[in-house]
């Protein structure tokens, strides 16, 4: 019974059942397309996505930033100063998925990190979650998906994390940061001269709508080419053309997949529709994941960040570790992960 | 009176500073100076963890969200 209600209301709330009958409807009934067609495909995925995916978005970034505005970056850093070792990882790669962070502020976080004593690896291991992994796209898998997947990702997405930056810690990479932040550690103390100022509920539901304004308002277009070329290998793009290049037959699929990923940038949400029709298509979901991966964990833009704080030892070793990781994950989920379709 | 708005550049630094300009106009105070910080080291100077930041007279007011124009005002008020 309690199962049936949530069957329900998954299908209703998150994979919006309705709006596809509708948008199919309107297609054929007053458009006059024909079910058959490739156009039909086409248009019905793009429409029924773009709608879906917009509503979705506005929802969920603006639970997730009411939820955020609980978890400043300093709390995070005070947090994670009382912690050691792989405990300190995990911390920090749980609490990458809930800090508010953009890539532009990376710099101004890793310094801070680092002055308040904070070892470079649990640094990183925030670093690495924070945008691989966060409460709107994870709702959205689930919704494109299903809760397994989600949930899956999830998990994947904290495990790389978590390994990467205890690796980065066991190398001794705390040495290969750049000078200017050193000798910014060694003139000044760590702390903040800051009133800890507690956001009342309006600020928050205020800070909540402006993050719905400004996320989509950077987004939207993503979204809609990720729609658009989604739509296309939906209806265009013959099925043997992709299973030959992305297929589990291809033993090099999911570094194909990985290699394309990385220096694209473009948010989760535009990936995720690319991803959708590729699992339509028959590309095995371990392939899928490491696409959406490597688009969202790494990207030019937070690669050029993260190299003007730290010497290129310790660059290549986290593009390093982040590619192997994808890969790693990309083929477990390709051998083992059929029964999470 | 010294406002700094600290920011690397992002949108949301430059929503920070023509917020800030705008609440100096209504209250019309030459007095205060604005500046904007934009090198990294500089700002880095106020440990601040995330950008954009509104410093009043050498003390951090905020940092990683924009306030709003009453937020400010109270602010300039205050000193």
């Amino acid at each position: 019974m309690i199962n049936s209600i949530f069957v329900w209301l998954n299908d209703q709330l998150l994979k919006m059942t309705w709006l596809e009958r509708s948008v199919n409807n309107f297609l054929s009934q007053i458009l006059g397309i024909d079910i058959d067609t490739l156009l039909f495909k086409s248009l019905s995925f793009f429409i029924y996505d773009v709608i879906k995916i917009f509503l979705l978005l506005a929802v969920l970034i603006f639970i997730a930033s009411y939820i955020q505005s609980f978890f400043s970056p300093d709390r995070t850093r005070k947090i994670l100063g009382k912690l050691k070792g792989v405990p300190a990882n995990t911390v920090g790669a749980l609490l990458g998925t809930v800090t508010p962070f953009c890539s532009c502020s990376s710099i101004p976080i890793f310094i801070g990190f680092t002055k308040a004593g904070l070892p470079v690896g649990v640094t990183f291991s925030f670093l690495i979650s924070s945008p691989l992994v966060d409460l709107a796209s994870v709702v959205l898998l689930a919704s494109i998906f299903n809760w397994k997947i989600a949930i899956a990702y999830v998990i994947v997405g904290l495990i790389i994390a978590i390994v990467g930056g205890t690796l980065i810690s066991i190398f001794k990479m705390d040495r290969y940061i750049e000078d200017f932040v050193k000798e910014s550690i060694q003139n000044q103390s760590g702390k903040v001269d800051f009133d800890d100022y507690k956001m009342t509920k309006k600020e928050r539901y205020n800070y909540a709508i402006y993050q719905v304004k400004e996320i989509i308002s950077k987004v939207w277009l993503f979204v809609l080419i990720g729609v658009g070329i989604g739509a296309v290998i939906h209806g265009f793009i013959p099925q043997t053309w992709i299973e030959t290049i992305l297929g589990n037959n291809n033993p090099f699929s999911v570094f194909i997949a990985t290699i394309i990923g990385i220096p694209m940038y473009a948010d989760i949400f535009g990936t995720l529709p690319i991803a959708e029709a590729l699992v339509l298509k028959g590309v095995g979901i371990g392939t899928v994941l490491a696409f959406m991966m490597a688009v969202t964990a790494l990207s030019l833009p937070s690669m050029i960040m993260i190299k003007r704080v730290v010497k290129p030892k310790l660059f290549y070793m986290f593009v390093g570790i982040v590619t192997v990781g994808i890969l790693i994950m990309g083929y477990l989920f390709n051998a083992f992960g059929g029964f999470l379709l | 009176m010294e406002i700094k708005v600290l920011g690397t550049g992002c949108k949301k630094c430059q929503v920070l500073e023509s917020q800030v300009r705008r609440v100096v106009e209504a209250l019309d105070r030459k007095d205060i100076n604005i500046t904007k910080v934009e090198d990294i080291k500089d700002i880095m100077s106020y440990n601040i963890l995330s950008t954009p930041a509104l410093v009043i007279n050498e003390k951090v007011k905020v940092f990683g969200r924009i306030p709003s124009s009453d937020e400010i005002t109270r602010w300039i008020k205050e000193i």
